[in-house]
């Protein structure tokens, strides 16, 4: 009986592996025929098309580059991530962390101390930023019950028009010589972020250590304190989380303001890394991304990173796909399709594991009942 | 059930209907067949008339207007509803309410009803009255299934029984040359469990004491209704407190206010002589607290998860769930296996979700989680519902050991035997009122029955001896 048992829960636990990889497996593949349908419309050798994106994304300055966007894309995966574990949908990580970029380079440009003070100085400030603006939404959900859906779209706009104001040559921006770009006042060498020379390849941001670090802290907190534990039930079933003793309200705003410090770390590669000032090239809509990574991922820390690593390929790949004579909105064609199939794959995949795992318990039971019923019947036999 | 509602289809086997065989891909090919499932919860909108409702859904059989209103009315009168077209669901009873459900199924033509658990929510009297309503239907003709946990009603109503355990037909009876005794027999393969408790254990220590607990809400028009008004009782150590009423009458706001979820607007709640009247849920759960909720899927818990989370669900502060905010999965893991032995929970292991275990299954694990914590109080509202015949009486052994190791509970429930059989004191409510008290060693159901309508109040007919029951 007890072998029973524990062969009964290896098998559901492998079915339950199984099933976690098909779904964004099912998705690629999907994608991809999707994909070479539409390349062949167009006339073009879909298989050309794939084999050259595969040799030119192994190439190791492709790496670098799709690591450096990886990093990015990770820390947007991740802020959006948590809210989704706590069923909120924070479409705000796109103004929050434009913002926060925004406040961290004035900062940092501002700040002429040594680089072991002023880089977490600036990330800090980044992190409050972002926490701050998606305060507002969470507050407003928690006590007028405006959707968070809605008011952080509104931020986002707010956001980009802040930044318009005060990214003025007679507010906080300057005029670069050539007087084309407006930009904050650049970092000083000494805010720079460490960069790992990796040869002729180029060079991988430094930050990718904090993105693992936060991955880490994420699958720490989610999974093994009491405070993850609330925010998972919150996040699975409202009712039942009020019922054991969360605080649902203090818990939806806390996680938002969590969510939104993470996303104030989004712009953090570019501007510590890479472009050490905000400025109107600044890259927008990463919180988009992060939206469809998380999703991809399956909000889990690693499966973020592999989504991460999937849009980096796709961008640096299908961006030379176009000078191959391909046209260039394969890439949005490619994503849009990922991104839909991972949708419907997870959920069938989810609704039949769920309605899988109950025929197995029920056939498990049964063939227990009928052991001991045999067992017994040897007995007075 | 679900198999032949449309709602889920059959591995295997075949589904014949006025001798052709059918399949069902969904409940419309179901409702086409002449099959009409009236649930256990109620599916009306509360904010709709009784005509609305009826032809929500089904507008092209007999439009919107006067000729569905004749149609009701035939219909209603045909089989005896009394089912008045034009008032809104909201002013129905309960009783009403599921006889709407009725017509709403005859309406699109039903010949074979399916009854879930129809009685679940009725006092004895309106059984009766939905009893004559099937007997009506069954005398026009119609083929009724009546699906209860309630041995007593399948005898008195039924024609032919079929008893399902696990999943399987394990017999049928004639309800004329057969007695509860054989057919629980035949349901659990024992003997028939029965809530009657035991030597008295009631102490004079108060454990939970409500005095003038009033709760109000004001609702989406501005108008405010009182929930609770003055509800006072003290339950004392080692004793069960009944309460009785037909559902929706306060109860589970009662227990929501002595949990912590909500607040009440006056009056104070005292936990084992400390006032919690506003300490959080979690507070009180940690001085003592167990709760075994009347749905346990939305409060009980997280149907996704692992068995393991779920017992750590509720407790997440306390050992040996966690050690200084952090968890302590393997210890919450072995707990786990601990409380699936010794509690009997049936399942392979401890990985399942919680939506894979039957309903009695998962009541067993919520049962052991809540008595793992060693509890002062321990409230359970309808603690049995919806749960197989061995289950239930596993728990109303769990509920009669509480009570012996002086744990004070609370017990809510719409099984009038239940609640007679297990309690010392009993209450009744209605409208947010403690209205009456019985004695549950004397009172019978139907006496019950008539102060949870409120047609009788104070002190119920057979309470010259001390009140506690320790007459028994």
């Amino acid at each position: 009986m007890k072998t029973l048992i524990s062969r009964g829960k290896s098998r559901i636990d492998k079915e339950r592996l199984i099933l976690a990889v098909a779904a964004p497996l099912l998705a690629i593949i999907a994608a991809l025929v999707v994909t070479a349908v539409i390349i062949a419309a167009t006339g073009k050798d879909p298989f050309a098309a794939f084999s050259d994106m595969v040799t030119y994304g192994s190439a190791s300055d492709s790496q670098v580059y799709i690591l450096n966007k990886a990093t990015t894309y990770y820390l947007a995966g991740v802020a959006v991530a948590i809210g989704f574990r706590m069923n909120l949908f924070n479409i705000g990580v796109d103004g929050q962390y434009r913002l926060a970029a925004f406040v961290a380079a004035v900062l940092g440009g501002a700040l002429t101390l040594p680089g072991w003070l002023s880089i977490p100085l600036i990330m800090l400030a980044a992190m409050a930023t972002g926490a701050l603006w998606s305060a507002i939404a969470g507050i407003l959900k928690v006590t007028r019950g405006v959707s968070e859906v809605i008011s952080t779209i509104m931020l986002n706009s707010i956001a980009t028009a802040i930044i318009a104001y005060l990214l003025q040559p007679e507010q906080l921006g300057q005029l670069d010589d050539a007087g084309t770009l407006v930009s904050t006042k650049p970092l000083p060498k000494s805010s720079y972020f460490f960069t790992i020379d990796v040869g002729p390849a180029g060079q991988v941001w430094g930050f990718i250590v904090i993105a693992v670090l936060v991955g880490i802290a994420y699958w720490f907190v989610l999974g093994r304190t009491r405070f993850g534990f609330d925010l998972r039930t919150v996040g699975q079933s409202e009712s039942a989380a009020a019922a054991s003793g969360v605080s649902v309200k203090k818990m939806v705003a806390t996680s938002m303001i969590i969510s939104g410090a993470v996303a104030g770390l989004v712009g953090m590669p570019t501007l510590l890394n890479d472009s050490h000032q905000y400025d109107n090239s600044f890259p927008v809509g990463l919180g988009f991304t992060g939206i469809a990574i998380a999703l991809l991922g399956r909000n889990h820390p690693v499966g973020i990173a592999l989504g991460a690593l999937l849009w980096g390929f796709l961008e640096r790949t299908t961006n030379h796909l176009e000078f191959q004579g391909y046209d260039k909105e394969i890439l949005g064609v490619i994503q849009g399709v990922i991104v839909l199939c991972v949708v419907i794959a997870y959920e069938v995949v989810r609704r039949y594991g769920l309605k899988r795992q109950q025929q197995r318990v029920g056939a498990e039971l049964a063939a227990q009942a009928a052991a001991v019923r045999t067992d017994k019947q040897e007995v007075a036999g | 059930m679900k198999i032949l509602y449309g709602m889920q289809k059959p591995d295997e086997g075949t589904i014949a209907v006025d001798g052709t065989q059918v399949a069902f891909a969904t409940p419309a090919d179901a409702i086409a067949r002449g099959i009409g499932m009236v649930h256990q919860h109620f599916m009306l909108a509360d904010n709709l008339t009784v005509l609305e409702n009826v032809v929500l859904g089904a507008e092209k059989l007999h439009g919107i207007g006067g000729k569905a209103r004749t149609k009701i009315r035939e219909i209603s009168e045909a089989y005896g509803l009394g089912v008045r077209p034009d008032v809104l669901v909201e002013e129905l009873g309960v009783a009403d309410r599921q006889r709407v459900e009725i017509l709403k199924v005859l309406y699109r033509g039903a010949r074979t009803l399916i009854l879930d658990e129809p009685t679940a929510v009725l006092v004895p009297q309106e059984v009766d009255a939905l009893f004559d309503n099937l007997r009506e239907l069954k005398s026009e003709g119609l083929t009724v299934i009546f699906i209860s946990h309630k041995l007593g009603e399948v005898l008195s109503v039924a024609d032919e029984i079929t008893v399902i355990r696990r999943g399987t037909t394990v017999g049928t009876a004639d309800p004329r040359n057969t007695s509860t005794k054989q057919l629980a027999e035949l349901m659990v393969g024992s003997e028939l469990p029965s809530p009657e408790t035991e030597e008295s254990t009631v102490t004079d220590t108060p454990m939970l004491h409500l005095a003038g607990v009033r709760l109000t809400q004001t609702d989406l028009d501005g108008v405010e209704r009182v929930i609770l008004d003055d509800v006072t009782f003290t339950i004392r150590r080692g004793e069960v407190l009944g309460i009785a009423g037909v559902e929706g009458n306060g109860q589970s706001e009662l227990v929501e206010a002595i949990m912590g979820m909500r607040t009440a607007d006056r009056g104070t709640v005292a936990l084992d002589g400390a006032d919690v009247t506003r300490t959080p849920t979690r507070k009180r759960r940690e001085a003592g607290v167990g709760y075994i909720p009347e749905d346990r899927h939305r409060h009980g818990l997280l149907l996704e998860a692992p068995l393991w989370e779920n017992r750590v669900l509720g407790h997440v502060t306390e050992r040996p769930n966690s050690k200084r905010g952090l968890l302590d999965l393997k210890a919450a893991r072995a707990d786990t296996e601990r409380i699936v032995r010794d509690y009997d929970v049936r399942t392979p292991g401890i990985e399942v979700t919680a939506a894979s275990l039957s309903g009695g299954n998962q009541q067993k694990l919520i049962v052991g989680r809540e008595m793992s914590h060693a509890p002062k109080l321990l409230i359970a509202a309808h603690p049995t519902r919806g749960v197989d015949v061995g289950a239930q009486a596993q728990i109303w052994d769990q509920i009669r050991r509480a009570r012996r190791e002086g744990l004070a509970v609370l017990l809510i429930s719409a099984d009038l035997d239940e609640l007679i059989g297990l309690s010392d004191t009993l209450r009744v409510m209605y409208r947010g009122r403690l209205v009456a008290d019985a004695d549950p060693a004397t009172i019978t159901p139907e006496e019950l029955g008539s102060a949870m309508t409120g047609a009788a109040s104070g002190h119920l007919q057979h309470t010259e001896d001390a009140e506690g029951g320790d007459a028994r």
